[in-house]
């Protein structure tokens, strides 16, 4: 197989990138006070999960997730007053981690457009 | 196509189909949410058949260790013996063999048991009285030689439990004891990693016992204690600490009193804010965090972010009972 038709989930690393990368980026998100009232540090196994399950989708990886779900899940967190500016903080975050992990600039840029083709149903636009 | 056992019943699984789902199909009762891995609300053990790697990714070692697996993420590639959590608990009898005073309010059981093979130190069981009332307590020991368990048991003003233990259970009485429990014990891999061990009070007993443990095994990173209280008369086994710290150069030990009155060769400050102050980068440690609820989920956030991996840290805090 050619590599430009490998995904970009193959591409990046598959599961164990997504494992690499989700620590260091909730490390991140408990250290941000912009955002981090968002993230539940009662749960702490439970909020790795859903960032693996995050970064699987930022990956371009295989995912069950809706732009429903989407939706239904980050409603809450709307009502708490979550908008562009958290949705911001947390795209920083993704970078930097992906940066941490020497992934290439281009493969960034890659998962940084499917992160953001969410950000509507995650801020309940 | 597999078969799954339970008890005195089977089930069959399906071609493709995860164990969850092939229960759920001939109505037993399992709980469950997600059906993705997320909630782990579905964990099972099996007693006999390897779960999948793919049903014990997200799993810490220990549970790895007692082949606790995710039920909706486990198609079996052969049959397996369940068992569910909520099956009736075994007990089995044991015998008072000491009680004697740790130090003003905690008093250290040992009872004899006959099969204590599958007990670990830092894991907990159910003591139960005659008339069913019923605690949890941690094991300080490593039982498999001694064939005994030992347990720290502060009283606690208007403790049922806690009360009767220091004013009537005596030396040659029986008691019963549940299966091990917890996962929070030593495994004997990564032997050259570090261990933090952070207790206030009678957290030091799975702490206490886990230290043995990897000390036995020749555990040879380093090993950091710190136990705290309010008060330094409700701390113990400080010789005995003090002596093991000379005896094993890996292994270090900070007694620490968050009160006002502090002695000589004791930290000022609660445990987990002084463990802080002297480990300064916890990646690739195991991190046990025994005690106050609250300390318990503070140190967790704190050891989190100085590198501990989520799946490296494990926790024990205190549950009062109500009744």
């Amino acid at each position: 197989m050619s590599e430009s038709s490998q995904s970009l989930f193959d591409r990046i690393g598959g599961e164990a990138a997504v494992n690499a990368a989700v620590e260091l980026f909730y490390r991140k998100v408990l250290e941000d006070y912009r955002i981090n009232r968002f993230f539940d540090k009662t749960n702490m196994e439970e909020q790795i999960t859903k960032q693996k399950a995050f970064f699987t989708m930022a990956f371009g990886g295989p995912n069950t997730y809706t732009g429903r779900d989407m939706r239904d899940v980050h409603a809450r967190l709307v009502k708490m007053g979550l908008n562009d500016s958290h949705f911001d903080a947390v795209m920083e975050h993704l970078g930097a981690t992906l940066v941490e992990l020497n992934v290439p600039a281009d493969l960034i840029g890659e998962a940084a457009a499917i992160a953001e083709s969410v950000r509507p149903d995650v801020l309940g636009k | 196509m597999t078969n799954l056992h339970i008890g005195e019943n089977s089930y069959n699984c399906e071609a493709e189909e995860s164990v969850l789902d092939a229960l759920l199909r001939q109505d037993v009762d399992v709980s469950y949410a997600c059906k993705k891995g997320t909630c782990h609300s579905c964990m099972l053990r099996s007693m006999k058949g390897a779960p999948t790697a793919k049903s014990q990714a997200d799993l810490k070692d220990t549970l790895k260790s007692q082949n606790y697996f995710l039920s909706c993420l486990c198609v079996p590639e052969q049959d397996m013996s369940l068992k569910l959590p909520e099956q009736s608990e075994l007990y089995s009898e044991g015998k008072v063999v000491v009680n004697e005073m740790l130090n003003r309010n905690t008093i250290l059981l040992i009872v004899e048991c006959h099969d204590v093979l599958e007990y670990f130190a830092g894991q907990f069981v159910n003591l139960q009285r005659e008339d069913g009332l019923t605690r949890s307590y941690s094991i300080s020991n490593t039982p498999q030689e001694s064939k005994t368990l030992e347990f720290h048991i502060r009283r606690l003003p208007g403790g049922k439990f806690s009360e009767w233990v220091h004013d009537h259970l005596k030396v040659g009485d029986l008691i019963s004891v549940s299966e091990p429990k917890g996962h929070c014990f030593y495994i004997p891999e990564r032997k050259d990693e570090g261990i933090l061990l952070v207790g206030t009070g009678t957290g030091l007993a799975p702490l206490a016992g886990i230290l043995t443990d990897a000390l036995s095994h020749g555990h040879s990173g380093p090993i950091h204690l710190f136990h705290g209280s309010s008060e330094q008369e409700d701390l113990y086994r400080i010789d005995e600490m003090r002596q093991l710290s000379e005896q094993h150069s890996n292994f270090s030990y900070t007694p620490c009193v968050s009160g006002a009155q502090v002695s000589e060769g004791f930290e000022k400050g609660r445990a987990n804010t002084v463990a802080l102050t002297k480990v300064q980068n916890l990646k690739g440690w195991r991190v046990f965090l025994c005690g106050h609820p609250d300390m318990v989920s503070q140190m967790k956030t704190q050891a989190f972010l100085k590198g501990a991996s989520i799946a490296d840290i494990y926790t024990d805090a205190f549950v009062i009972s109500a009744e």
